[in-house]
């Protein structure tokens, strides 16, 4: 389990749990690495701030990652983590490697508008 | 809201959370103030192990014990923000962040450490994390069986390029000189490694690709011919560049955009010290960083403490 705050998606029934019941939701699938953990730390944070928006990670080596691993708007990704955003279970944006929390902000307002 | 602190620390590295730590135990009333996580270059260490005392401890580890440490003796820490002006030549210190709040201090400490430098090339942000990365550690596993190449001639370049030889087949050392920064004993591992070549005197001028990065085009500096080569995945490990822009025309700089100090790690502005990576220095290490905030911190507090004297003096009479 990665040690993080966030809600951690532990396999893909959850996964697909997570979907069904949040209507916007970003997911952090990544290790507990350079690139990754101030990703984490945005998230953690932007949290107390959009209230509309369920924050994720999953753990980049677990098997049921597979569900993001696989899909197909991460096809090219190369870098860690991968970043995934969800409107009603579909994917609207995905990233690859480190973002800032400027970059996260900007995603979040464009896909989901502020709380 | 407090908005008022005796000492504002801009930046939260190794630096910056030593200042943190050392003034707030004092009982300095201390602000960090922090642009991105917490941590700085340290977070981007795999792992340290030549930090006097602690055999083996992950950057992220020391970094999250470090800022624990500091908020235990009351330091406050805002990470994650934007510094969109800096009033440092008035008495008392202006520190505006990006949600239009001002903070203010009778001493700044400057912390803002490094980051990496990039190539500045075409496609370099289109493939960031599509094939360019900066973290071997991170995205090596990527690159299982592929070809890869390394710019740099440093420590850093050539211990990774060793590193990478675990999952590419073939790893290609780009560096622009005729010879390595390296120290000899990264630059004969990486020679005596089967898997490694070198391309010297050359500089990626351009990334390309569709989805994903296929290839570069490499110029070389004394002929100017450009060749180019397909290529999976590229690694840049050029360095790092002081996070200094927003200081430039406050604060004395060097040719290099590192911040020029005194033995007490003064600026040229009173009331305003600097620690860490972004002062000019030559060796730059968790270990020099943390000496750096110590001293900062150590003479920012004896800074305040006579502006408090001379208060208290004034008031009296």
């Amino acid at each position: 389990m990665l040690r993080t705050n966030l809600t951690h998606v532990l396999s893909e029934q959850e996964h697909a749990k997570l979907l069904q019941e949040n209507e916007n939701v970003m997911i952090c699938c990544g290790r507990m690495g350079p690139m990754c953990i101030p990703v984490y730390e945005s998230m953690e944070e932007l949290e107390g701030e959009y209230k509309n928006i369920k924050f994720a990670d999953m753990e980049f080596d677990t098997p049921d990652a597979k569900v993001i691993r696989n899909l197909p708007e991460c096809r090219s990704f190369q870098g860690l983590p991968f970043v995934v955003y969800y409107k009603n279970g579909k994917v609207v944006k995905a990233t690859s490697s480190i973002q800032s929390k400027e970059q996260i902000t900007e995603i979040l307002d464009e896909h989901f508008g502020n709380n | 809201m407090q908005n008022h602190y005796d000492v504002i620390v801009i930046g939260g590295g190794a630096a910056g959370l030593t200042a943190g730590i050392y003034l707030s135990r004092a009982k300095v009333n201390t602000l960090i103030l922090n642009e991105g996580a917490v941590g700085g270059q340290m977070v981007l260490t795999h792992e340290i192990a030549n930090y006097p005392g602690i055999e083996s401890i992950s950057g992220y580890e020391l970094a999250r014990n470090m800022k624990s440490q500091a908020q235990k003796f009351g330091c406050t820490i805002k990470s994650n923000l934007k510094i969109t002006e800096l009033d440092l030549n008035s008495e008392t210190k202006k520190v505006t962040v990006n949600n239009k709040d001002v903070y203010t201090a009778h001493a700044v400490i400057i912390a803002t450490g490094g980051k990496s430098r990039t190539i500045g090339a075409p496609g370099e942000d289109e493939f960031k994390g599509k094939g360019i990365s900066y973290c071997a550690t991170c995205d090596g596993d990527f690159f299982q069986d592929k070809e890869i190449i390394v710019v740099g001639g440093g420590n850093s370049a050539l211990e990774e390029a060793v590193s990478l030889t675990k999952y590419a087949s073939k790893v290609t050392i780009v560096h622009q000189f005729d010879h390595f920064q390296a120290f000899e004993h990264y630059v004969e591992e990486a020679k005596k490694n089967p898997k490694i070549n070198f391309i010297m005197e050359s500089k990626i001028i351009e990334f390309t690709g569709d989805e994903k990065l296929t290839g570069v085009k490499i110029q070389h500096q004394q002929t100017k011919e450009i060749t180019a080569m397909d290529i999976d995945g590229v690694f840049i490990f050029i360095g790092y560049v002081p996070n200094t822009e927003k200081l430039e025309g406050i604060v004395e700089l060097n040719d290099w955009k590192e911040i020029l100090v005194d033995k007490n790690l003064a600026t040229n502005i009173p009331g305003v010290f600097a620690a860490g990576d972004s002062i000019a220095k030559r060796y730059r290490q968790v270990t020099t960083a943390v000496a750096d905030g110590t001293i900062a911190a150590l003479s920012a507090a004896e800074f305040v403490n006579n502006i408090k004297k001379e208060l208290l003096l004034a008031q009296a009479n």
